[in-house]
């Protein structure tokens, strides 16, 4: 330990380094690159993992939707290929019944799903986009961002079936003059006009709905087109801690209960769970770090190969160096350690200089891809990864370093000062 | 200072085995000035290897300073030359990466003698061989016998029992090698041991004793008239 604080140790290393300058530079050029590649490429997987995981942080990760279709299999009475009709009832079923459910927000649209679309316009202005039906609670499984002064819809709305509307910034762009303020303002909806209370901010990491999207009670909804109870889809959470994939099964053997379904037809409701989809892409981005990890330690391991090559070279180079110091009075285990602490310094000094470089890079791709669609946010290497890769560099520096520094001891004094 | 009894060395070439030193024996007092000298293949430099530790002999006894030399290791062997010995090489062996100072303080490095220390010593015995204004040249902006003196003094900076000089002046002209003898005396005078190897007859007439080697025995060992080395100068 004397040993590696001790200046002159130090002194006698920046000597013979700084003696070859090329030889070091480019040595430290191949533990250099390896570095980087390495923290380049866990900082991009890692971006990748957080862009995905804003991306959802959007829609509540334990989401679903629950939508009704025709049965596949004939029970009590009825024939196949029976459409189903999901209802606002069921809903309370569901609530009641299953008590992970958080929230459940039945939905209804028009203009989606192959539906036609209503016609809405505003003067003589008009655009075609998708209306749905909606309850408050729906903003709690997908957050939607409100323009200051606005609001979206709430209980009261429901309750008195009011004419008010949350439109997109695509609608308001469309139906609105420039600088003109929407909210208060009426829009044409199917002949029925609609006040403006909120205009929703379109977030295009959110994957789901558009920048037109407008929204209304789902009572008025219900009166507008005379749907009855009739449901569209649920939109449903479960809690945070809750089994998503168990609590869909509960919700769909369920509503087979309710609506007189086989509970072995597969068909007749369908469902989407982003729970699942969700742990597939964080299973999908783990590989990619798994990988980007393994990638990075190879081309550190193939940089640090070049060092101990370099230094075995040099160790040939300077034998009669070697022979002299150990003539004067080196022992064997001085110049081991110097050789091994020379390519311990060249690793660590490479390693720091990749780490900065490789920070800057990522931090570079990130100032770049700020504003465009691409899930990526905030490429961090993590601490644990960086310190990893430091323990890694110098014990593979010490490893490798051993091969020439056994070399330099293995030639005898004597045979090292007769080489001319 | 030097006991030499009944040295033997031989070396192994494939099948056949040379045998180089065939049983020497002599001492070398405090003080001496002994030139060693033969022609190549004598066992001159073999012998010199063999007392300065970096070669072992077959068998024979060698004591140095009242110190029995066997049995050693690398590490010990590397102990024992930095605190008995003084090496000279014929080519000079400086670190050409560092600066003259930094060469005559390595050994006193080897030694764990502290930084500041070192550097004082260091210039003390450049100064005495007279390159005190050169301490911060690498070797290469020196010349031979400047070299040769630099080397001189990394010999002496550990203040070893001993100074081995394996032909000093072979590798200069004949008015530099006399200056170099000079300084060998000079040094000799001040009570240091020296042994010289040459087969140079007027560098061996400037040492004190002249040993001479014939096929791995010692044919003559005689006292001889010092020749001032000052007086070519």
């Amino acid at each position: 330990m004397r040993f590696i604080l001790d200046r002159n140790t130090w002194q006698e290393i920046f000597g013979s380094i700084s003696k070859n300058k090329i030889r070091t530079v480019i040595t430290v050029i191949g533990v250099l690159w390896g570095i980087f590649i390495y923290i380049a490429l866990s900082g991009a997987a890692k971006g990748m993992d957080n862009g995905f995981e804003s991306m959802f942080e959007i829609i509540a990760k334990n989401s679903m939707f629950v939508w009704a279709q025709n049965t596949s299999m004939p029970h009590e009475g009825f024939k196949t290929g029976r459409q189903m009709q999901l209802r606002l009832g069921d809903a309370t079923m569901i609530e009641n019944r299953i008590p992970e459910v958080e929230f459940i927000a039945p939905r209804n649209v028009r203009g989606f799903f192959g539906s036609t679309p209503p016609s809405i316009g505003r003067g003589n202005k008009s655009g075609s986009y998708p209306l749905f039906g909606d309850f408050p609670a729906f903003t709690k499984i997908a957050p939607k961002k409100i323009y200051d002064g606005g609001r979206f819809l709430n209980d009261e709305d429901i309750a008195q079936a009011r004419k008010v509307a949350v439109i997109g910034e695509r609608a308001q762009r469309e139906l609105f003059d420039k600088g003109e303020e929407p909210i208060g303002g009426y829009i044409k909806i199917d002949n029925v006009y609609f006040q403006v209370v909120g205009v929703h901010k379109f977030d295009q990491s959110g994957g789901f709905g558009g920048d037109g999207d407008i929204f209304i009670p789902f009572s008025t909804f219900r009166k507008l087109y005379n749907t009855g109870d009739e449901v569209g889809w649920f939109s449903i959470a479960a809690y945070d801690d809750a089994d998503v994939v168990k609590v869909e099964e509960n919700i769909i053997n369920l509503l087979k209960n309710i609506h007189q379904v086989h509970p072995d037809d597969d068909r007749a409701f369908g469902s989407f769970n982003l729970g699942e989809q969700f742990n597939k892409i964080v299973g999908f981005a783990n590989g990619i770090t798994f990988l980007s990890l393994i990638v990075g330690i190879a081309t550190i391991l193939a940089g640090v190969i070049g060092i101990g090559n370099i230094l075995l070279i040099s160790v040939k180079e300077r034998t009669k160096e070697l022979g002299v110091r150990r003539a004067l009075g080196a022992t064997p285990a001085e110049v081991r350690n110097q050789i091994i602490l020379e390519s311990v310094f060249l690793t660590v000094i490479a390693g720091i200089m990749g780490i900065i470089l490789g920070a800057a890079t990522l931090a570079l791709i990130n100032n770049l891809t700020q504003n465009i669609d691409f899930p990526y946010t905030n490429p961090t290497v993590p601490i644990p990864y960086v310190i990893g890769a430091l323990v890694i560099m110098v014990v593979l520096g010490t490893l490798i370093g051993l091969i020439p520094a056994q070399r330099a001891v293995s030639i005898k004094p004597i045979d090292a000062l007769r080489e001319e | 200072m030097i006991e030499i009894n009944n040295l033997h060395k031989s070396y192994k070439m494939g099948a056949n085995s040379l045998h180089v030193l065939k049983g020497l024996n002599f001492s070398i007092k405090e003080g001496e000035l002994v030139a060693i000298m033969g022609s190549s293949g004598s066992g001159k430099s073999t012998l010199l290897n063999i007392l300065g530790m970096l070669d072992e002999a077959d068998s024979g006894e060698y004591t140095l300073d009242g110190v029995p030399i066997k049995n050693l290791n690398e590490t010990k062997a590397a102990k024992y030359r930095n605190k008995f010995l003084g090496f000279i090489f014929q080519s000079f062996n400086l670190i050409n990466y560092k600066s003259a100072m930094e060469n005559v303080a390595l050994p006193l490095y080897y030694q764990k003698v502290p930084r500041k220390q070192r550097e004082e010593k260091a210039i003390k015995y450049l100064s005495q061989v007279g390159l005190k204004e050169w301490a911060h040249h690498l070797p290469n902006e020196l010349s031979g016998g400047q070299k040769q003196r630099v080397a001189i003094a990394r010999a002496m900076a550990a203040e070893p029992k001993v100074l081995l000089a394996d032909e000093p002046t072979g590798a200069l002209d004949s008015k530099t090698s006399y200056e170099v003898m000079d300084l060998i005396q000079k040094i000799n005078d001040d009570g240091n041991t020296i042994l010289v190897v040459t087969h140079e007859e007027d560098i061996a007439h400037m040492c004190k004793r002249i040993v001479h080697l014939k096929d791995g025995v010692i044919v003559e060992d005689k006292k001889v008239d010092q020749v001032r080395a000052s007086q070519y100068v």
